[in-house]
């Protein structure tokens, strides 16, 4: 190849960079713009592909079903992230304008670190992060986050979620007192989430709380484990993700730690997670915000309208109703029926980043229209509003039976006034730090 | 006590695992000077390849001979496409260029063979044994029978069969070996090949104790202590090396972790390597170097 | 004889012409880069491909200096740029009265410090075997900043955020404000390397690279020049880091910093040219623009018809054959291709 072209091609790529100020796909007029920053590629692919056929799937069936909602259509887009929030930040700045007209009412982070990176940047853009069962916690105050929604359960709410089945299982919060819980989690900020909630628990029920960390990636945890079976614990709680969850199952297992004694975390509960750790994870239970199982009644209409003719974005029809799938089944209708609140208020066209963050402040999905819409038992009900962001708190329990995951309880609810103060001091200091002052909703329309 | 013995015996035999994956790494610095990067993507595309194979209905052995048949293909293919037109050039664009073939193969596979999780089930139940006090885990051992017996092969095959003996005459003095004869193309062919299957025999451990799945090719980064320990360029320095990362590993873990808030698996093995390069620059067996103005 | 002849006017050519550069062309680079991209720069581009494009050619620089000219491998950039980060955040957090350019100079300097540590091993160790070393660096600086909280402020997130970005009083953190934030830094920084490199400094770190018994031999002091590029490096890539976590990012987490940007780093001085200056700049375009490129040409092409998937997974392949295929072509980089036409037309018609 000759040097002028050689040159020709960076000059061509440099300029070319400044046009490529939009993707592909077109949103015809009076669509609404949803981009979805995916990561099909690397080492989180294998729950991403699941989670974006899902939202994919749902978001068609509201297209060519239901025509829209209010009419509107949805034109969604994807952009690959390996999941870096390097690279979603750029597909952020790509996108915060909308497209052809539409602007975007929110933007989902699929990931949390994804939504630490972009928090500030989405404050000031004023466009609503939407990160179900993710998040920063304490932008459950909305008040001091007024658009970053971790939607439908927050890490406080999960370990308060597994505290309590705990209890259960043991018969009362009484007999909590005096037993040993031991959380492997994750050496993250993901796996770090959940220890203020779990050292207030600790303190409030009287059971012993030891924390043991696993390195990224976690392909070897024997030395965590030993130290496990020393402790002799009552309890695991295990708040991995990755690889490092079937492995610690393994591991566990190897130790003699009972699986049906373990509890997984909503990151630790799917099919990817126990399927490699074979026979050892019969019995493993989960915290499941979005259960499995493809026997739901929006299964049913999808299966009809969507699955059987061929419309699905699912490359292999047997991961229809496995645990991502569900996820992306919940995110989505989750950003439809916010969009449908919208509506309601500011007319059926695209709605923007503002006018989102009211829509999802003030959504409430309850059991008669979670029947209506196929949602009922995968979707706990929930109710948003400006000062709680979080809307929901609960989860359910499903164990692994060896070939699919069966539900073992309804929804648990987490033990949201005692974590509350945890979370407004949080906020507060966040607040603090970056010279926010609150806002009052009460002031607002 | 025996917390010591069991997290000491533990960690060698996790060791042998780490052992497994160094040694393809040394077929190929042996041979060619190379170090390849690619060498975990490979693992993973082995892998996947027989867990694919295997999960579409074909026999255990046959889906075994269909997953080498292709990586002797594959290498090959690399030996003609990349080997040869870089061939002389420095080591760093060598490894360079692995970088850019681990990124092919990494891409080939999930792109070919999606990116979900496989379970690989071998047959080997991972059960504690108990000898005395000790546990010790049946999968591990297993493994490292594994690795032995696979570094008794490999030794036969240095230093008996005609190949074997060609390939040392290469790697000792390139022009030497071609100046009587020995084919170098073919001869790198052979070792990529035998790495790739040295590859899937580790692929295949791994992802029976951790799932087969993208993480697999992120063992790379945990052979490099092993190589720098054993030596880049001896087999029986790849095994006392993963030995002794693997014993150090857990032993760190469970005493020093502790003190410093845990999660010491990261790093510790680089500074363990770090220390015996102070010690012994080229590695507990590999060559000394010398330098030469 | 005609050739002689050719040669030494060919010399005074590239001679003058070099002189002559500075004149013309930089002037011209620099009226381009401080007045006509921010004017005519969409907020889109400005954000989100030009500054972080200058912050990695400034990291490109930094391992440059270390790699390219004085051959002492290095896989730790990352982490370097994690300590630049992070000790900018933590200046800003607790001096706020120290001004930014301050603050972004002391991160730079404690980056140093921890490089230099890092490089006391390459006295006895060479070569590849170095490349451990400062994957040891890297592993460890990505544990420090996980593990212990006060580096980040016991934020429960892991992530460092400067709360706005104020030069004396006048506030940058606009697109404006952050793109000429860092084009001035890069501009100083780059000039700066021009004169290290053309200084007994960089003549010492190119003999090192070449052939260090030799040097020492003729009485450099090796284990000191070796010392300086580690801590000059670091310099740069802390002030890399602390660029990207605030002018580009807004907010960083250790993730930012991970073995994947310090191999990006190392790709881009590899791609671009070691030892040349221009090659960082180009390097970073590489890596930085052509996987957008290639999405774009891509998507327009198939999107729609081929699975999300495999289009990104066949992305992620072709980038990897480019790599190999650039390295195939020209092992020096693209900048030694752009100085190899650059010395064909100085003698064109000619063809040497």
């Amino acid at each position: 190849m000759s040097r002028t072209l050689r040159r020709a091609i960076f000059a061509a790529l440099l300029a070319g960079s400044a046009a490529i100020a939009s993707p592909v796909a077109q949103a015809g007029p009076g669509e609404q713009y949803v981009p979805l920053p995916t990561y099909r590629v690397g080492a989180y692919a294998s729950s991403g592909t699941l989670w974006w056929a899902g939202e994919l799937d749902y978001f068609r069936y509201i297209n060519d079903v239901e025509g829209g909602i209010d009419g509107v259509k949805l034109a969604y887009e994807e952009f690959e992230t390996e999941w870096s929030p390097d690279r979603t930040v750029e597909v952020y700045e790509r996108v915060k304008d909308g497209k052809d007209g539409s602007p975007i009412a929110f933007f989902f982070t699929h990931g949390t670190p994804a939504t630490y990176a972009l928090i500030e940047k989405a404050a000031a853009d004023k466009i609503p992060l939407i990160d179900p069962a993710g998040g920063r916690t304490e932008s459950t105050d909305g008040t001091v986050f007024p658009y970053a929604f971790p939607l439908l359960f927050n890490y406080y709410s999960q370990a308060s979620v597994g505290i309590n089945f705990i209890a259960q299982k043991e018969g009362g919060f009484d007999k909590l007192k005096g037993k040993k819980i031991v959380t492997v989690y994750h050496d993250s900020a993901y796996g770090r989430e959940t220890q203020p909630a779990i050292q207030l628990l600790a303190k409030k029920y009287g059971f012993e709380n030891i924390q043991i960390p696993v390195a990224d990636p976690g392909s070897e945890q024997s030395a965590q484990w030993r130290k496990v079976r020393e402790i002799k614990p009552d309890w695991v709680f295990l708040r991995t993700w990755g690889v490092s969850t079937p492995v610690a199952i393994k591991t566990a297992a190897r130790f003699g730690i009972p699986a049906d004694h373990i509890i997984g975390d909503v990151w630790a509960g799917s099919e990817a997670d126990v399927i490699p750790a074979g026979t050892a994870a019969k019995g493993y239970q989960a915290l499941a915000p979005y259960p499995g199982g493809p026997n739901f009644d929006i299964h049913a209409r999808l299966r009809k309208d969507i699955l059987d003719a061929g419309k699905s974005n699912l490359q292999d029809p047997k991961f229809f109703g496995s645990v991502y799938y569900n996820i992306g089944l919940v995110n989505a209708v989750l950003a439809v029926e916010a969009l449908r609140t919208g509506h309601a208020k500011f007319g059926n066209r695209p709605l923007n980043g503002e006018e989102g963050r009211w829509a999802f402040e003030h959504l409430v999905i309850d059991e008669a229209r979670l029947k209506k819409i196929g949602f009922l038992g995968l979707l706990q009900p929930i109710k948003l509003s400006p000062y709680d962001h979080e809307g929901g708190g609960a989860a359910r329990i499903q164990q692994w039976d060896g070939t699919k995951w069966v539900l073992e309880t309804d929804w648990i609810q987490a033990d949201r006034e005692t974590l509350r103060p945890l979370i407004e001091a949080k906020s507060a200091a966040y607040a603090k730090e970056h010279g926010i002052t609150p806002r009052d909703p009460s002031k607002e329309n | 006590m025996s917390t010591f013995i069991e997290t000491f015996v533990g960690g060698l035999l996790a060791g042998t695992m780490y052992s497994l994956v160094a040694i393809g790494f040394v077929l190929i610095y042996k041979a060619s000077g190379v170090f390849n990067f690619a060498q975990g993507s490979i693992l993973l595309f082995a892998a996947l390849t027989f867990v694919t194979l295997k999960e579409a209905g074909i026999p255990f052995a046959a889906a075994l001979v269909m997953t080498i048949l292709i990586l002797i293909a594959g290498s090959v293919a690399i030996e003609r496409l990349i080997l040869r037109p870089l061939a002389n050039r420095s080591p760093m664009t060598l490894f360079m260029a692995t970088l850019g073939l681990s990124y092919i193969v990494e891409g080939g596979a999930q792109g070919l063979m999606g990116a979900q999780v496989h379970q690989l089930d071998l047959g080997i139940d991972d059960v504690p044994l108990f000898i005395g006090d000790v546990l010790i885990s049946q999968f591990d051992l297993v493994a490292a029978v594994t690795a032995v017996v696979l570094v008794g092969i490999l030794a036969l095959f240095f230093n008996k069969t005609r190949i074997g003996i060609s390939l040392r005459a290469i790697a000792d003095d390139t022009r030497a070996a071609l100046s009587i004869g020995i084919n170098q193309n073919r001869i790198l062919q052979i070792v990529w090949s035998v790495a790739g299957i040295v590859g899937l025999v580790a692929g295949m451990l791994w992802g029976a104790r951790q799932g087969v799945q993208f993480s697999l090719s992120l063992v790379v980064l945990k052979a490099l202590p092993v190589l720098i320990i054993g030596g880049f360029t001896s087999i029986g320095g790849a095994i006392a090396g993963g030995l002794i990362v693997g014993a150090a590993e857990n032993l760190a873990e469970t005493y020093i972790g502790p003190l410093i808030g845990g999660g010491t698996t990261s790093w510790f093995a680089y500074f363990l390597a770090l220390v015996f390069l102070y010690i012994r620059p080229a590695g507990l067996f590999g060559e000394r170097v010398i330098e030469r103005v | 004889m005609a050739v002689s002849s050719v040669a030494t006017n060919t010399k005074a050519q590239l001679l003058s012409f070099s002189e002559r550069r500075p004149r013309w062309g930089i002037a011209l680079l620099l009226v381009t880069l401080l007045v006509i991209v921010p004017y005519f720069g969409s907020e889109y581009w400005l954000d989100a491909i030009i500054v972080p494009l200058l912050i990695l050619s400034l990291a490109g620089l930094g391992l440059n200096l270390l790699t390219g000219y004085t051959g002492q491998t290095s896989l730790g950039s990352g982490g370097f740029m994690a300590v630049g980060a992070f000790s900018t955040f933590l200046f800003g957090i607790h001096a706020p009265f120290i001004p930014l350019p301050l603050a972004l100079v002391g991160a730079g300097l404690i980056a140093a410090v921890v490089g230099l540590l890092f490089g006391l091993p390459s006295s006895r160790i060479k070569g590849f075997y170095l490349m451990v070393t400062s994957l040891a660096a890297q592993f460890f600086l990505e544990w420090v900043f996980l593990n212990f909280p006060w580096f980040y402020n016991y934020s429960s997130s892991g992530t460092v955020s400067l709360p706005h970005l104020a030069l004396f009083s006048l506030d940058i953190g606009s697109t404006a404000g952050r793109y000429y934030l860092t084009v001035t830094i890069v501009i100083v920084l780059t000039w700066v390397a021009k004169n290290l490199l053309q200084s007994h400094v960089g003549r010492s770190w190119m003999a090192i690279r070449d052939m260090d018994t030799a040097a020492a031999v003729i009485g450099i002091p090796v284990h000191r020049y070796k010392n300086l590029a580690f801590a000059i490096s670091s310099f740069y890539l802390g002030i890399a880091g602390a660029l990207w976590a605030f002018a580009y990012l807004g907010s960083a987490g250790i993730q930012s910093f991970g073995i994947n940007r310090s191999f990006q780093i190392l790709f881009i001085i590899i791609i671009g040219g070691m030892g040349s200056i221009e090659g960082n700049f180009i390097g970073a375009a590489f890596i930085s623009l052509l996987p957008l490129a290639l999405d774009y040409v891509v998507q327009s092409v198939f999107a729609g018809h081929v699975d999300a998937g495999l289009l990104q997974n066949v992305q992620k392949a072709i980038f990897g054959f480019l790599i190999i295929w650039f390295l195939i072509k020209e092992p020096d980089g693209i900048a030694r291709l752009i100085r190899n036409a650059k010395e064909r037309i100085a003698v064109w018609p000619l063809r040497f």
